[in-house]
């Protein structure tokens, strides 16, 4: 990976810090705004702080409509000076932190929540899907309805016939993080996963089969994003940012996706963070569906483009193994909580690298890369993110 | 390979009715213009007025320019499948009782990659030909062919979503009096249609043709008036859960403007037969049709309406009639949109003057009522909703998109 | 001097069955067969109904039709209005003529032996002689009917169409002008579609019972049924038309009563 000089400014003084997350439910009769509550009461009640010393909030829900962030201030008390409404779905963690950071950096925020919460009713999947976006509504969903599901089938398709990519690569991804999550209590799947039961589970949308998908549900997570100073005077655990990129709708002319905007913006975000991908402990990638995995260890650099198969055949991926990815056991495992998903794996990272991670931990680790991915708009994720984070000194 | 269309079993009539279903309609306005393309059999994408960037899926703006002039064009429709899956796990109800479900993505030659359903026959690596359909909720949808004709491709099954093939369908003929009830009647038993019911008015009127009709095996005579309330209701009765097609074939073509009438009678009788013959038959016919959207393989799928091109723009030389004709036209849509819960289509087949004693002095060129019944027959087989048979209907309709007031002026000079 | 008969009398009669009331009318309906012109003429209107309600939500307590229907169809009454030889007689159309006329004895002229095997029989002078030398004399003021059995022939036979038009019995034209001047019948009534004969458009004149009847004011009844059950004379026809104002004709009931 080439070293540039990164003409941006660092996130120095900054941190994250307070990762929260309510426990998840497959479904919920509690709406959004409940969520969100419990995530902020959480946030406060570890923290100290009052709510309205909360000065900045940046929320992603899907579930929220009609309302959008603004509307929560009032149903939750909080009079932020400081507020965005991050739709970016998988993209939605990484993307709070990167503004949050600079808000505090500026000095236009002290204390900003970044809150994802989602509720899963009985219907609300579905509905969710047939009103994503406008070229959801009209080029995807009339097209057997299939979802998300379908829409990945055909990058999975596509990139197995391509790069040679078999089902036993994305198993071993989808195995490892079983293992990872049979220690985190909130997560939903609590049976261990074998390879034979991941090869034999029913076809969803061929390639992809059951263990592939992620399993929507209800949920929460949140983190706050505060000066350095203010957390070591306060006594919290933090983490900091070395470095975050984001990118939007990268590589349109590709005919069908094999590559996200990290693959434009990698070499930054290694060259602000002064460090390689060598340097990074574990990796929490967004796993709404494996091969996305493998396009991100791809294009965030740890291997060339197609050879993340073998990359996945030549590692282990536990918390224990040589390269520790979706230490929770992602999405996969834990469920996707809606626009709480594109935040799991930052806060599990927070959670890593302050040693208050619910589950196993990495041991040593000092540097996590986070990514995110999200929002299929028609047929493929438009959003693509990463940050590298550091335990403080 | 496609294998042929077996037929369909007499249903039992204890069963149950499924209860027609249908695929998420709601589309942009915008993507409507591809709704447009495929109520005509085009196949069209917009194409960008400014640096020619054809795209995909519709917009508001180019992601090139950013330019908004953005019409819709035929495209060539060639390209590859290059990744294809096999949805069997749906969110949405009429999907879901249609597992497994094929898809794909088609990478055009012209450009865009486009998501479409798959035909049985496509193979995923190989070329293909898109096509535009309207789905059952009458929405456009891409719809991939194999690059070349394959045996039996009518018979695949998400293809007969999409169309209306008479192939072991009942179809309803309504008048077998005229020329092109006699034509529409042959071309459906043609077109392999199990039963294609001729409605006779005044059985005590013998008329030109009758015999033969007669010997023909899938047509079965039956007493239908089309300007009798009871006996379109009679028919329907006993015949209504039994017709998956309909054709109105009534016609009432008299020359002649609105003054040069100088009365209401003719033009009654044309209201009479047109119109409220159209209402008649919706209105009997129109309940079980929509029921039986989803009833198995010969389900109820189309209502035909043969409508004049001048439903479009009145000809003065036969201003009275076109004046029912537009009647009938407006009626049509609606029946559209009432029909539409069922995922049954409404054909409008415009033409012009036809072989027929009643266009006896207008000049050729004049459309032959077989050529007619064909190319009602072809639309259905194709899941059309307009279509402009013979050369003075796509005449008309060519002025009249360009410019109707000279169409206006135009017919009404002779 | 005449006496005043006994009206309670001859109610009495009807209602003891003394008198005998006969239907001589056609059920209207849609499927009844109604005259046929080329095609590039106005035509007749078929009766056709129209249910407005029937005890549902369109009328939750009561049934009732719209109907529509030409003046000549079905068992109809032609008044001389109806033909342009008439067209200028005082009292010549259905709101008109003076309501008396629409009572008159009948002579039943029964020629079905005839035109069972000839739909192109043709009523002649000498037939009527033959009748009255059994009969008697036609009385003036009488309606002519003429039994023909058409009316029981099926819809598809009734109105006799062909290629070259319809064949039904009807008069000849010299009968007519004869049963006018000769005899000064009140109209003339037939069970087929038309008083004329199917073919009377090659006749001279054309529709002989219409140009004459109509031109001497005189009446005219179509598609009558059960004239087999009236005697060749004595039978009163009751045959009131609907009084539209100027009307040409109308479809009406048509009784007759006979002694029993």
């Amino acid at each position: 990976m080439p070293r540039q000089p990164s003409a941006r400014r660092s996130y120095e003084g900054v941190v994250a810090c307070q990762p929260v997350t309510i426990p998840y439910r497959r479904y919920s009769t509690e709406s959004a705004a409940w969520w969100i509550g419990r995530a902020l009461r959480e946030l406060v009640k570890k923290s100290g702080l009052r709510p309205q010393d909360l000065d900045g909030f940046a929320l992603s829900s899907f579930t929220i409509g009609p309302d959008t962030a603004i509307g929560l201030t009032q149903h939750l008390g909080l009079s932020p000076r400081w507020l965005d409404h991050i739709p970016l779905g998988g993209a939605s963690g990484v993307v709070a932190l990167r503004r949050a950071a600079r808000a505090v950096q500026a000095g236009d925020a002290e204390f900003v929540a970044c809150v994802g919460a989602d509720t899963n009713h009985v219907d609300s999947f579905r509905r969710t899907l047939s009103t994503f976006s406008r070229f959801a509504q009209d080029a995807v969903y009339p097209y057997g309805s299939g979802g998300p599901n379908a829409s990945f089938a055909l990058i999975t398709r596509n990139y197995m016939n391509r790069f040679g990519a078999t089902r036993e690569d994305f198993g071993k991804l989808c195995v490892a993080q079983r293992d990872n999550a049979l220690s985190v209590p909130h997560a939903l799947m609590k049976q261990k996963l074998t390879l034979d039961a991941y090869l034999a589970a029913r076809p969803i949308a061929d390639p992809i089969h059951l263990f592939d998908c992620v399993m929507p549900c209800a949920g929460a997570e949140a983190f706050l994003v505060c000066r350095e100073e203010t957390a070591r005077a306060q006594g919290w655990t933090h983490v900091r940012v070395l470095a975050t990129i984001e990118r939007h709708n990268a590589f349109p002319d590709d005919p069908i996706q094999i590559r996200g905007g990290w693959a434009m913006d990698a070499g930054e975000l290694w060259a602000m963070a002064g460090l390689h991908t060598g340097s990074v402990d574990f990796v929490e990638t967004y796993d709404d569906y494996p091969v996305i995995s493998m396009l991100q260890f791809e294009d965030l650099g740890f291997c060339g483009k197609g050879e993340a198969p073998d990359f996945v055949r030549s590692h282990t991926f536990t918390n224990d193994g040589s390269f520790p990815h979706n230490t929770s056991g992602g999405q996969l495992s834990t469920g996707q909580a809606g626009a709480a998903g594109g935040y799991l794996g930052l806060v599990e990272a927070i959670g890593q690298l302050t040693d208050t991670a619910p589950g196993g931990r990495v041991p040593n680790a000092r540097i996590g890369l986070v990514s995110g991915f999200g929002m299929i708009n028609y047929d493929r994720g438009l959003a693509s993110c990463a940050a590298v984070l550091a335990r403080a000194a | 390979m496609s294998e042929p269309l077996a037929r369909p079993r007499r249903k039992n009539p204890l069963a149950r009715t499924r209860l027609p279903l249908l695929p998420q309609g709601a589309r942009s306005r915008t993507a409507h213009g591809l709704t447009a393309a495929a109520a005509e059999g085009r196949f069209a994408l917009q194409v960008c007025a400014d640096c020619g960037h054809v795209l995909y899926p519709p917009r508001d703006a180019c992601p090139r320019c950013l330019s908004a002039k953005l019409p819709f064009k035929n495209i060539d429709p060639n390209g590859r499948l290059i990744a294809e899956t096999t949805v069997r796990i749906s969110t949405d109800r009429y999907f879901h009782e249609r597992m497994p479900w094929r898809i794909g993505t088609v990478q055009l030659d012209a450009g865009p990659a486009i998501v479409a359903h798959l035909h049985g026959d496509t193979v995923e690596g190989e070329r293909v030909r898109l096509t535009l359909k309207l789905d059952k909720s009458g929405s456009a949808v891409m719809f991939a062919l194999p690059a070349q004709e394959t045996p039996h491709m009518q018979a695949d099954r998400h293809w007969r979503e999409m169309t209306c093939d008479p192939q072991y369908r009942r179809v309803l003929i309504s008048d077998g009096r005229n020329a092109v009830g006699q034509a529409m009647a042959k071309a459906f038993a043609e077109a392999g249609a199990s039963t294609v019911f001729v409605g006779i008015a005044d059985p005590w009127k013998p008329f030109p043709g009758e015999a033969e009709l007669r010997n023909i095996a899938p047509i079965e005579v039956v007493p239908l008036d089309v300007t009798d309330t009871a006996s379109v209701a009679e028919l329907a009765a006993q015949n209504g859960g039994r017709i998956d097609i309909l054709v109105n074939t009534a016609e009432h073509v008299r020359p002649g403007g609105i003054i040069e009438r100088g009365n209401l009678s003719v033009a009654r009788e044309e209201i009479d037969i047109r119109y409220f013959g159209m209402m008649r038959l919706a209105q009997a016919f129109g309940p079980a049709l929509r029921f039986r959207g989803a009833d198995g393989v010969n389900s109820a799928t189309a209502f035909v309406n043969l409508l004049s091109v001048h439903a479009l723009m009145n000809w003065p030389a036969y201003g009275a009639s076109s004046a029912a004709e537009a009647a009938c036209l407006s009626a049509s849509q609606c029946l559209r949109a009432e029909l539409r819960p069922g995922g049954v289509k409404v054909l409008n087949a415009f033409f012009g003057p036809l072989e027929t004693e009643w266009y006896q002095t207008v000049p050729p060129p004049k459309l032959a009522p077989a050529a007619l019944a064909r190319a009602v027959v072809a639309a259905l087989q194709d899941g059309l909703e307009d279509i402009f048979v013979g050369d003075i209907a796509q005449d008309v309709r060519e002025r009249l998109n360009t410019n109707p007031k000279a169409l206006e002026r135009e017919l009404g000079s002779h | 001097m005449t006496t005043t008969p006994d009206l309670l009398a001859f109610a009495n009669a009807i209602a003891s069955g003394t008198i005998r009331v006969i239907d001589l009318t056609q059920t209207l309906s849609p499927e009844f067969p109604t005259i046929v012109l080329p095609p590039e003429f106005g035509q007749c209107a078929p009766f056709r109904m129209e249910e407005i309600s029937r005890y549902d939500a369109r009328g939750p307590a009561w049934y009732w039709n719209n109907f529509t229907v030409g003046e000549h169809t079905g068992t109809h009454f032609d008044a001389p209005i109806h033909w342009v030889s008439g067209k200028d007689l005082p009292d010549n159309a259905v709101d008109t003529i003076p309501p008396a006329k629409f009572i008159a004895p009948a002579a039943v002229l029964d020629c079905s032996k005839e035109a069972a095997d000839n739909a192109d029989f043709i009523l002649t002078i000498p037939f009527v002689e033959a009748w009255e030398a059994k009969h008697g004399r036609i009385e003036a003021g009488s309606w002519v009917l003429l039994r023909t059995d058409w009316s029981k022939k099926s819809y598809a036979d009734y109105p006799g169409l062909r290629d070259d038009g319809a064949h039904t019995p009807g008069p000849g034209p010299e009968v007519v002008k004869w049963l006018v001047e000769e005899r000064d019948v009140h109209g003339f009534g037939t069970e087929t579609i038309g008083t004329d004969a199917g073919q009377a458009h090659h006749f001279n004149p054309p529709y002989p019972a219409h140009f004459y009847m109509h031109g001497k004011g005189r009446y005219g009844l179509q598609c009558l049924t059960r004239l087999d059950q009236l005697p060749p004379k004595g039978a009163v026809i009751v045959a009131a038309p609907l009084k539209i104002k100027q009307g040409s004709g109308s479809p009406l009931r048509v009784l007759a009563l006979v002694k029993a």
